[in-house]
């Protein structure tokens, strides 16, 4: 268990750096207690986009499989939330139950568009150009479904207006289920975080892991080692894009409102941005990166969105001509050669050697 | 019945000319030079601003949106220099740059222009077959297309820069060895294709609303045609827009616009897992 945490392909292992991770833990947990729930709301929202982000960094840094369809997926799981509570109602577990169908909806969808892509050996760029093609469509159908006649149940669809009157997520519990509201849905959401962070940890670190970094290295080469290339990298895809889902359905829940602005662009360039600026090939990185920009774009989006957006334009062109491997992967391996004083970087460059 | 026919061949045509117009520059700059350029939108976008921008300024239209083009093309030529030229052996690393000089060139648009610009009404008459009407300025587009069409075949084929450039893309190091200035030939491709792209624009400017985040329309369509098109744009593009112009505009036709563009995306899907080279992949095992 603990070889497997601090394996060879996670940055960030020894005393020092769980130390550090318990001390900003336990300052999450303690916070809520100094400010007011408001914030506490809107860092719990924060916290709700970085499953999105950490999934693609399974799939493109781990198995080099440069998606674009995050934000797609990120609309299956909120609209699937979305129409499954409105159906549902909210008692009896009916919110716990639509995040678990949501989920299920969500997997389901990648799998077949995954099964299309990686048996069709749509491989490297295009892989990227479908999936990009495939989010501007559901963007484009989702906004025009504004008339009544588009509804599921009893849920309208409200075109680019978006879908609202679902309730938020509540936790069953014995005597009456608990709202996951506030500071309630922060620890819901900072839980949810840990135990999907610790278990990527684990999985890129495992047997499957080690399989997934040798596909992206050279899928040939994995393929001649008896490694069937093309169900490890499907399960991959279904796995990320899930965390895709999770964090529509998250933000769903979190707004009660989604609509198909945060399926179009510029939505779906943020989560490539995020990971490509924090350095895809590593989860650790990833986490503290997203959280940074996300942080970061927030404070501007205040002032002027527009502004924002050209900053997050800038940063992902510029951290891609500058420091292909991300920017806080590449700060942790210079600070790994300063004390090892010329020693191997800790993660090796991803670029084409 | 004629005037049935000729209705059918006229949707065609407006889809077919829509697949060429908005893929041409991409079928240069992605299919020949292997950037994925997802700023090619808004060098549409830059077209269509400048044409209109010219057209209200006095110029009269044609004028307006050959200068569309050029603007396009220049900056095409410049961005190529500065910013695309490390990028050629990174695809993807490209793919990810021009999406952030994509968002830079929308939301600039945007502080810059306001979300909406003066448009150009839609030149020429309708024109009527049996008892349907046309948009006559519609043909013009069906024309242009294939002239554009026309004028890449010829140049990458039968002019000495159209030699030297397949050259350079096939075997840059061999091409520079026998005397071909590599870096004047990349930076004219390149602009050729955002050219090409800035003339999309111009010549759909009179037809459609002017917003900065239009480019992103064209988009989609002009990948798909060339990817379906292959590895190689002079044989595959043509084809490519005629299969995926009949499969649109015959949805079009029967179950309307979303299901025209869902389907030819689906139909997309299809046709790249059953021809992983695209058209041009196919010809070139049929014939060989």
């Amino acid at each position: 268990m603990t070889n497997l945490l601090n394996g060879p392909q996670t940055l960030g292992r020894g005393r020092a750096f769980w130390s550090a991770a318990a001390a900003v833990l336990v300052v999450a947990l303690v916070y809520p207690l100094f400010v007011d729930s408001y914030d506490v709301g809107s860092t719990a929202y924060f916290l709700c986009w970085v499953f999105m982000a950490l999934g693609l960094c399974l799939m493109w840094g781990y198995n080099g499989m440069m998606s674009f369809g995050q934000t797609f997926f990120f609309g299956v799981g909120g609209y699937a939330y979305g129409v499954i509570e409105i159906n549902l109602g909210v008692a009896n577990g009916g919110a716990m139950a639509s995040l678990v169908a949501a989920l299920a909806v969500t997997a389901v969808a990648a799998a077949l568009l995954g099964y299309f892509m990686i048996y069709g050996r749509i491989g490297g760029m295009f892989f990227g150009i479908v999936t990009f093609a495939v989010t501007l469509a559901l963007a484009f159908f989702l906004n025009q479904t504004a008339g009544p006649e588009w509804h599921i149940g009893t849920a309208r669809l409200n075109g680019f207006n978006g879908m609202q009157g679902m309730d938020p997520l509540a936790l069953p519990w014995f005597g009456g289920d608990i709202d996951l509201e506030g500071t309630a849905f922060y620890y819901f959401v900072l839980v949810l975080l840990i135990v999907v962070y610790l278990l990527l940890r684990l999985l890129v670190n495992s047997r499957f892991g080690n399989v997934l970094v040798a596909i992206r290295e050279d899928p040939l080469r994995a393929e001649l080692l008896g490694y069937d290339v093309r169900r490890y990298s499907l399960v991959t895809f279904v796995i990320g894009s899930v965390l895709g889902g999770l964090s529509g359905a998250l933000y769903c829940s979190w707004g009660q409102f989604i609509s198909p602005s945060s399926v179009g662009l510029p939505a779906a360039a943020m989560p490539v941005v995020w990971v490509a600026f924090s350095g895809r090939s590593d989860v650790t990185a990833t986490l503290i990166g997203t959280l940074l920009l996300i942080a970061g774009f927030q404070a501007l989006t205040i002032y002027s969105e527009q502004w924002a957006l050209i900053l997050m334009g800038v940063l992902l062109a510029g951290t891609v001509l500058i420091a292909p491997d991300g920017l806080i992967v590449s700060l942790a391996n210079v600070v790994a050669r300063r004390r090892a004083r010329g020693g191997a970087a800790l993660k090796p460059s991803l670029q084409e050697r | 019945m004629v005037a049935d026919l000729f209705s059918d061949f006229y949707q065609f045509a407006d889809v077919f000319a829509f697949l060429i117009l908005s893929a041409a520059g991409l079928a240069i700059i992605f299919g020949m030079m292997g950037v994925i350029n997802l700023a090619h939108g808004e060098f549409i976008m830059c077209g269509v601003y400048v044409t209109s921008a010219a057209y209200h300024a006095g110029l009269p239209l044609p004028l307006a949106q050959a200068c569309g083009a050029v603007v396009a093309g220049l900056i095409g030529m410049l961005l190529e220099v500065t910013i695309i030229r490390p990028l050629y052996s990174r695809p993807l690393d490209s793919l990810l740059v021009t999406w952030g000089i994509s968002l830079v060139a929308t939301q600039g648009t945007l502080i810059a222009l306001g979300s909406t610009f003066p448009g150009i009404d839609t030149p020429g008459h309708s024109f009527s077959v049996g008892e349907y009407s046309f948009s006559s300025y519609r043909m013009v587009l069906f024309a242009a297309s294939l002239c554009v069409l026309g004028f890449v075949y010829v140049l990458f084929m039968r002019t000495r820069f159209g030699v030297h450039a397949r050259a350079t893309m096939q075997n840059p190091g061999m091409a520079q060895a026998l005397g071909v200035r590599k870096g004047i030939i990349y930076a004219v491709s390149f602009g050729i294709g955002t050219g090409l792209a800035g003339l999309c624009g111009a010549l759909y400017a009179p037809t459609m609303n002017l917003i900065p985040t239009m480019g992103a329309s064209f988009l989609v369509e002009a990948f798909v045609t060339v990817v379906v098109g292959g590895a190689n744009v002079l044989l595959g593009t043509g084809p490519a827009a005629i299969a995926l112009g009949v499969i649109r505009a015959g949805l079009n036709a029967w179950y309307g616009q979303v299901v025209g563009e869902i389907g030819l995306l689906i139909a997309v899907v299809l046709i790249i897992r059953v021809l992983p080279d695209g058209f041009s992949g196919w010809l070139t095992r049929r014939t060989s």
